[in-house]
């Protein structure tokens, strides 16, 4: 039988490879794939959680919904922001928007 | 006798059994000769539609069309089949090799895939999941990623331009497509296409003719056959996407997109013309199958039928055609729709009262989108793109002159 | 092994490998496509949990929509980042780290946690989830205040976004 700590374990390794994603990426919409992998990884486990727990309580499917959504609007925004950065600076290098670092 | 197929299924499933195979892996040998033969039906149909196609063109533009191979040019699309098949496939220098040869598959398989679910008759259906029509929507994306990676791998600035137009069309195209199906989806309280098939008394034609119209255009824009032919436009990007493509990759872009029009009717009759219902159809399953290839068929044709009679659209008018009409048109419906059946369902207006009704709501809309566009439309003046006045011929600037 | 156990098995390594190109290819459409690849297999974890809406939902917007908005971004800020030349920081090396800690520290919490033990419940037959979730997501006694703002988020973020990338 496929036991929940299979799918926890799967979802950790996904969060994992995204939380690298997202510090060692240098370019923005990289780093937005890397948020990507995370947000699917908390869906693994919304979704699991449900599965294995009571099947009456939806509340794992309705937060997988909700996660979705967010992430849409997540998406949109990060690349119309990256869209504008380009525009303005020539650059999507994460490394290299330091305008407000001192 | 009434149901041949399931008697040959079963009849196999039982010949497996008595082999001694467990039955989990009867089933999964059965389910894969079942979608093996289901998407070779939808292959060899293309074949036929090759011609019907050719011969329904060369009508309607006072032609013969293909009369030279075999009695009434019945075997020209074989002959049009070993060509494809002999000549050379090639890689662009350049190309990205993997995504290149990847897509063409991957074209196919999103087309394929929607006939998992569509049923064929009462019993016939690939597989009766509850979420069927998103399925439908779902695997179409597919079809984006597709023309994206041919676009993008091909190395060359017409397959790329072509892929942007078409993923710009399919992705806003969609959203007034999958507003329209809801309306089905709301009449039959269910997603799943059987149940849909068999809510439809009367067919959901009368009881939703807009967004039936919508569906109608909108899918065929995600097809991309004229007048919504911008992505392979070829007065002014080559073939577009498939611009680099031969042999069987193009030919496989070229199957698709047939097999498309061909699923596209299949839809309509599902959703809208009752699938495969009809007189005696619950009783005798082939009947049913019969008279769903009918009623495809009528969608196909009206399908071909426009798009030989209509002339390309500019890129702005397409857009503007689905963001500022057709997208607030199918909210409109979905709204007014769901409206109206929960305020009939309260007085408990019966069936047939139900459509009059329903059908009074849709011509009302209809009429009154016609009256906004009759006031909107002659105030606004032809737009034109104005050049700088720019002479054929001048003689060059020289220092001395 | 049971053969679920080997789908699922198959599933999660090409998803996990996936993302692992997804976040180590430096030629960026390419990640992307690895991405496609890897939502997708998630998708199919979703299917493996009896979640088919959810499993459908994640390919239309994640595929269809996410995806396909990646990879035009990509093409239209492609000018700086020639796929040549590393795409990592300098930090990669602390990241790596990072990422492996907390992959060790979440699998040694999860085996010592009892989730092996949590049992599988039957689905029932005539149960629809799909009913159900429409129908909680819409009640006021459920998850309407989470889902109108959810609503209320996207439109938000749909005129931010055209706000933001507005061509002046």
């Amino acid at each position: 039988m496929v036991s929940l700590s299979w799918y926890l374990i799967f979802a950790a390794a996904l969060f994992s490879i995204g939380l690298y994603g997202v510090l060692a990426r240098k370019n923005a919409i990289a780093i937005l794939m890397g948020i990507e992998l995370m947000l699917n990884a908390v869906n693994i486990n919304l979704v699991a959680f449900w599965r294995y727990g009571d099947l009456a309580n939806i509340a794992g499917q309705a937060f997988a919904v909700i996660v979705f959504a967010v992430a849409a609007a997540e998406v949109a925004v990060g690349l119309a922001l990256v869209i504008s950065l380009y525009r303005r600076r020539n650059t999507v290098a994460a490394d290299e928007i330091n305008l407000m670092k001192w | 006798m009434s149901d041949p197929i399931n008697l040959i299924s079963q009849w196999f499933a039982n010949l497996l059994l008595s082999w001694g195979l467990a039955e989990g892996l009867v089933k999964v040998i059965s389910s894969a000769i079942g979608a093996a033969i289901v998407a070779t039906l939808g292959l060899v149909t293309v074949i036929a539609l090759i011609w019907v196609e050719r011969k329904i063109a060369g009508r309607l533009q006072d032609r013969l069309g293909p009369n030279r191979a075999g009695p009434f040019g019945l075997l020209q699309p074989f002959a049009d089949i070993i060509k494809i098949f002999t000549k050379e496939i090639t890689t662009p220098n350049g190309a990205d090799k993997v995504a290149f040869n990847i897509a063409p598959v991957l074209a196919m398989a999103s087309v394929l895939l929607i006939w998992a679910v569509i049923p064929f008759a009462a019993t016939v259906v690939g597989t009766n999941i509850n979420v069927g029509v998103l399925y439908i929507v779902a695997v179409g994306s597919f079809g984006i990623v597709a023309v994206l990676m041919a676009g993008w791998s091909s190395n060359n600035k017409f397959a790329l331009l072509g892929a942007f137009r078409a993923v710009a069309q399919m992705v806003s195209y969609e959203i007034p497509m999958v507003i329209a199906l809801l309306v089905p989806v709301l009449l039959a309280r269910s997603m799943g296409m059987n149940d849909i098939v068999a809510a439809q008394t009367p067919w959901f034609i009368v009881i939703a003719p807009l967004a039936a119209l919508i569906f109608l255009i909108t899918s065929m824009a995600e097809v991309g056959r004229a007048p919504f032919d911008l992505i392979e436009a070829e007065s002014e990007i080559v073939a577009g996407f498939h611009t680099e493509y031969s042999g069987m990759g193009f030919g496989m872009f070229y199957v698709s997109e047939f097999l498309h029009v061909w699923t596209v009717g299949a839809l309509m009759a599902t959703f809208f013309f009752g699938g495969w219902s009809g007189p005696g159809a619950e009783n005798l399953p082939i009947l049913g199958i019969v008279y769903f290839y009918i009623k495809t068929f009528i969608g196909y044709f009206l399908v071909t039928w426009i798009r030989l009679s209509l002339p390309r659209i500019r890129i702005d008018q397409l857009l503007a055609f689905n963001w500022k009409f057709l997208t607030p048109l199918a909210l409109v419906i979905l709204i007014a729709t769901a409206i109206v059946d929960k305020a009939l369902e309260i007085a408990g207006v019966e069936r047939w009262g139900y459509a009059l009704i329903m059908l009074a709501v849709n011509l009302f809309i209809g009429w009154v989108t016609i009256l906004i566009l009759k006031a909107v439309e002659p105030r606004r003046k032809r737009q034109r793109v104005e050049f700088a006045p720019r002479p054929v011929a001048v003689a060059p600037k020289t220092p001395d002159s | 092994m049971s053969g679920l156990e080997i789908i699922f098995l198959i599933v999660a390594g090409v998803t996990l490998l996936a993302s692992l190109f997804v976040v180590t290819t430096p030629n960026l459409v390419h990640a992307a496509l690895w991405l496609i690849l890897a939502l997708f297999g998630v998708a199919a974890a979703f299917v493996l949990l009896n979640a088919a809406f959810l499993a459908v939902v994640q390919v239309l917007v994640y595929i269809g929509a996410i995806a396909v908005l990646m990879i035009f971004a990509i093409m239209l800020t492609r000018r700086v980042m020639k796929d040549s030349g590393p795409q990592t920081n300098a930090n990669w090396v602390w990241a790596a780290l990072l990422g492996l800690l907390l992959f060790a520290g979440l699998t040694f919490v999860l085996i010592n946690s009892g989730a092996e033990q949590a049992s599988l419940p039957a689905l029932a037959l005539d149960a629809d989830p799909i009913a159900q979730l429409g129908q909680e997501l819409v009640s006021p006694n459920a998850y309407v205040i989470p889902f109108e703002l959810a609503s209320v988020l996207l439109l938000a973020a749909m005129i931010g976004a055209i706000v933001v990338a507005w061509k002046k």
